[in-house]
């Protein structure tokens, strides 16, 4: 496989599985903000001063991009299954529309979380 | 299954560099693969240098140039030189494509880097074992199933119903879209390829056909048809221009219709 030169689609989808094992780490750490925000004050607290630090930001920041990269790329999936899309512009476009649209999603997201919520 | 590296014996290591053409004005550099089985080596990339005055443009021209006039024991399938019969399909410049329909002035960046169809086994150099490529093929029983009495004459066809296996019936079988899915390569011995799966569907489609429920049932298999991501690396690599990632979403389709 090393003297395949990598095409778009296929690196594109392996990004999509990649993001896909990433949204299940990624949703474990949304069921410990949930738990220690029902089990009290001081169990948030933990949770909110990991996830307020730089390294726990750029954890969320990443959760974010492939949840909304995901999102993407599964319709884009979606539309394949249905049966459109196959032609070599079509299929491209999809593809660098689920990149870009997700990491456009992704700033954006966070450029109104920080607008509206200041830094937590 | 899933390999990122070769096995030992498969690693590339150091290769020949021929000589220069004498008194050639300009040449091309091409990178080949090779291997022999009989010499117990390693495979090996040799490097040589075609005179492109005295050569034909397709990089095959150039393969034929080096077995001619370099190194004999050059080894590769070629037979129609004119995209047809789809024998010398190779991975040429990263992308498996025909030697006889690519220019080697398209390929861009320095030398012409040839190897064999990815993760097939090699009988030698450029020849890869197809063989079970060409028994998935029949597998699909590629041949018009009826129950109902043969005419007298020809099965008709309408012209509509014919247009439905346009996109298909081109295929030749070189094997360029199989052995360009990173899924085939992981799983080859189960899931039937890009190239078989066109083949399939181009039977399901056939008007005349009247075994399409059984044919659907043969390919309903987590396997046989599922192991297609789309990840459409065999749409690009067609050199027929033919498109079996949406063959093989109709598949799926149709499976799914059938249930509704």
């Amino acid at each position: 496989m090393q003297v395949y030169r990598w095409t778009l689609t296929m690196a594109l989808s392996i990004v999509h599985r990649a993001t896909g094992i990433a949204l299940y780490a990624g949703t474990l750490l949304l069921v410990w903000w949930l738990v220690a925000a029902a089990s009290g004050h001081a169990a948030y607290a933990t949770v909110q001063a990991f996830t307020g630090s730089i390294i726990g930001r750029l954890i969320v920041f990443g959760y974010t991009w492939a949840l909304m990269h995901h999102m993407l790329s599964g319709l884009r999936h979606l539309v394949w299954d249905l049966g459109y899309g196959f032609k070599a512009n079509e299929r491209e476009a999809l593809t660098w529309g689920a990149l870009i649209g997700g990491i456009v999603l992704t700033v954006l997201i966070w450029i109104i979380a920080y607008a509206i919520g200041g830094v937590r | 299954m899933v390999e990122f590296a070769l096995p030992k014996n498969s690693k590339i290591t150091g290769g020949k560099s021929w000589p220069k053409p004498a008194g050639a004005t300009e040449t091309r550099e091409f990178r080949v693969y090779r291997w022999n089985p009989d010499d117990g080596k390693n495979p090996s990339v040799d490097t040589y240098y075609v005179d492109t005055y005295d050569c034909g443009p397709m990089v095959l021209d150039g393969l034929i140039w080096i077995k001619n006039h370099i190194d004999p024991s050059l080894t590769f399938r070629r037979s129609c030189r004119e995209g047809v019969c789809g024998s010398c399909a190779m991975n040429i410049d990263g992308q498996n494509t025909l030697a006889c329909t690519r220019s080697m002035h398209d390929v861009k960046d320095g030398a012409v880097k040839i190897n064999p169809l990815p993760h097939q086994p090699v009988v030698k150099d450029l020849v890869p074992d197809l063989t079970n490529f060409y028994a998935q093929y029949a597998s699909i029983e590629p041949w018009l199933k009826t129950t109902s009495p043969t005419p007298q004459k020809e099965w008709k066809q309408s012209h509509e119903d014919r247009e439905k296996l346009d996109g298909l019936y081109e295929c030749i079988l070189c094997a360029c879209c199989s052995t360009s899915c990173p899924s085939y390569w992981w799983n080859s011995e189960r899931y039937l390829g890009p190239a078989a799966l066109l083949q399939a569907n181009r039977w399901v489609s056939d008007s005349r056909d009247e075994a399409t429920g059984e044919r659907l049932d043969d390919l309903e298999d987590p396997f046989r048809l599922y192991r297609c991501h789309t990840i459409m690396n065999c749409a690009k690599a067609c050199p027929k221009g033919l498109n079996p990632a949406e063959a093989i979403a109709e598949l799926k389709l149709k499976l799914v219709e059938r249930q509704i």
